[in-house]
């Protein structure tokens, strides 16, 4: 038996198997549990704290005391990466969770109601989709002031678009099919249909363009907290951490730029991955 | 065209302004969600002098009704009257005219850099299965997780640090250094479109390969260079065009991510750093500009589309 054997004989057999069909599905979700596991039990194991000045060496490089090295103010990268991981990971969530919501809710009645309601919500959703999501955050900075809530709410705003047209096109489809006529047929309420019938069939699209739309949603809060439109100092996120290295880059110490762009990269990666992965899933158990 | 083509054009287009009206209702009425007085917020968020707050009232006749407020906003973004910022104490027009150049041009040059090779890995993709297909495929995976934040401090530490081939500062001197200036920013903002347009271009160019019309085509004898001209390119591009204007209009609000990590003074910056000394005026045109930006070029691609392919003015049948 050779090693690569013995140590794939601790993996439980039905991880094998699935690694062996699907690397990259694999990686992914493997990535994204470590991921989850940094930013929720991190601050736990952190050696130092995020905002303490000159921890270590100005911009110096990875060592053992600092494994990803210290910032421009001798902070530690690895510490302040860790705490700034929250931040990072529950904005996009909220973003998610609300316009998915939203959106789904939107879709359904549209779909249901067709008619006038559908004509209304379709021109709300074309005006919506017709403003960038980061001009609507931008703008909605500009009203309420710095920091991420405004942004969050303004791009689940301006997020609703996707969900609810994919949601929409879904639902009505599923209306079409016979079965649904044959459930009406036999008296089954309005409420049963949709709870039971029409909004599981539609699950798992919800949930692939969910996944998407994680992705998204970090890559654009990052973005408005890299133009420094995000949290005030001395609390940062990623996008925050990769701005305030920008200068350090030229001196030849990138770590205080490049570990939370890499980790925004990976997280991105990732999810875009499993969200590929669910989207082929929903479309298989749709037709 | 037909008679029934144009019909169609016209309350598409129609739908494009009752869109534009709508979303300049949107804008307009930031200043009255803004928490606190409007005068407050017309004003950078800060204590405005009595003379400010008259010349505010003044400007945005707070002291009438509404939708005359509205009217009179509109009226006057539309004869190029953009309104005094009092952050910035200048006009509004003075901030926007001199910024808009690199801004234009940045964008310009960031679509050539996407049609080249978005469009051209796309079509690379789908013509050479295989290996080459596989590296594509890859490589847009990665591009999709790659945000111009992040590809623009990769590129500022490889040019500015180790290679120095490029500068990673400022916007030159001149056209043509100005396009030497410009080329990092325009690739930072470049590589997740190039992936995401290359996706599209793939889809699209497979499902006319494997078209009826296409197969005949090809039974037919007609040589391959030009099956791919008339019959698969020409077919496919509806297709591409109709994320084209999102894709521009949406550019010139992300080019302010460039813009901010190269140190190239657009309108970008300024949208943003308006946003963030809560200048309510600016933002307020900029993004009016945007969106208008937005309904003009999707106009034009419907009648762009409509030429080519009269038949896409049909109902879509899965919506």
């Amino acid at each position: 038996m050779s090693v690569g054997q013995i140590a794939a004989g601790r993996v439980p057999a039905i991880s094998r198997r699935a690694a062996k069909r699907d690397p990259l599905l694999v990686a992914a979700l493997v990535t994204l549990c470590a991921i989850a596991l940094v930013v929720i039990a991190g601050p736990l194991i952190s050696a130092f704290d995020p905002n303490q000045l000159y921890a270590g060496p100005i911009s110096g490089g990875p060592s053992l005391t600092h494994p990803l090295g210290t910032d421009d103010l001798g902070r530690d990268i690895l510490a302040r990466v860790i705490a700034g991981g929250p931040a990072s990971v529950i904005g996009p969530l909220v973003v998610v969770a609300l316009s998915t919501t939203l959106g789904s809710t939107v879709a359904l009645l549209s779909a249901w109601f067709g008619g006038w309601v559908d004509g209304i919500l379709t021109r709300v959703i074309e005006v919506i989709f017709a403003i960038p999501g980061l001009v609507l955050a931008v703008l909605a900075v500009s009203m309420f002031g710095k920091g991420l809530v405004a942004p969050v709410i303004a791009l689940s705003i301006a997020y609703l678009p996707v969900v609810s047209r994919l949601v929409r096109a879904g639902a009505r489809a599923e209306l079409g099919k016979p079965y649904m006529a044959a459930l009406r047929i036999q008296g089954v309420s309005s409420t049963a249909i949709l709870f039971r019938h029409l909004i599981p069939a539609l699950l798992p699209t919800i949930l692939a363009q969910g996944a998407l739309g994680f992705g998204y949603a970090m890559l654009d809060l990052a973005a408005i907290s890299f133009l420094g439109l995000g949290a005030p100092p001395p609390s940062s996120d990623w996008g925050v951490m990769i701005a305030s290295g920008q200068p350090s880059l030229l001196n030849g110490a990138p770590e205080q730029s490049l570990f939370p762009a890499l980790l925004v990269v990976l997280t991105v990666l990732s999810v875009n991955i499993v969200g590929a992965r669910v989207t082929v899933w929903a479309e298989a158990k749709s037709s | 065209m037909g008679a029934r083509t144009v019909r169609r054009l016209l309350s598409k287009i129609g739908a494009l302004l009752l869109t534009l009206f709508l979303s300049s209702v949107v804008i307009f009425s930031a200043v009255l969600l803004t928490p606190g007085d409007p005068v407050v917020a017309l004003a950078g968020g800060v204590r405005p002098t009595p003379e400010m707050i008259d010349a505010i009232r003044e400007q945005y006749q707070l002291d009438q009704p509404v939708w005359v407020q509205y009217l009179s906003w509109v009226g006057s973004v539309l004869t190029g009257d953009l309104g005094t910022s009092f952050v910035y104490k200048t006009e509004v027009i003075d901030l926007i005219a001199p910024r808009f150049g690199i801004t234009f041009l940045l964008v310009i040059y960031t679509l050539v850099l996407i049609v080249v090779f978005g469009v051209g890995s796309g079509i690379l993709a789908a013509v050479r299965r295989g290996r080459v297909e596989q590296a594509v495929l890859v490589g847009t995976s990665l591009g999709v997780a790659m945000p111009t934040f992040v590809v623009a401090i990769v590129l500022i530490w490889i040019f500015g640090r180790v290679l120095g081939w490029f500068p990673v500062y400022g916007p030159g001197e001149g056209l043509l250094d100005n396009l030497y200036h410009l080329t990092l920013p325009a690739v930072s903002l470049a590589v997740l479109y190039i992936a995401y347009i290359s996706r599209i271009t793939r889809g699209a160019v497979v499902a006319q390969l494997s078209s009826e019309h296409v197969e005949t085509a090809r039974v037919r004898g007609i040589p391959p260079s030009r099956i791919f001209r008339r019959h698969v390119f020409l077919n496919a591009s509806p297709q591409l065009l109709s994320v084209a204007g999102t894709t521009i209009a949406s550019l010139f609000a992300v080019a302010a991510i460039a813009e901010h990590a190269f140190g190239l003074g657009g309108i970008g910056v300024l949208l943003t750093e308006a946003a963030a000394r809560k200048d309510l005026p600016v933002v307020q045109t900029l993004s009016l500009m945007l969106v208008a930006l937005f309904v003009v070029l999707n106009a034009m691609v419907d009648v762009v589309i409509a030429i080519i392919d009269p038949d896409s003015a049909r109902p879509r049948r899965d919506a």
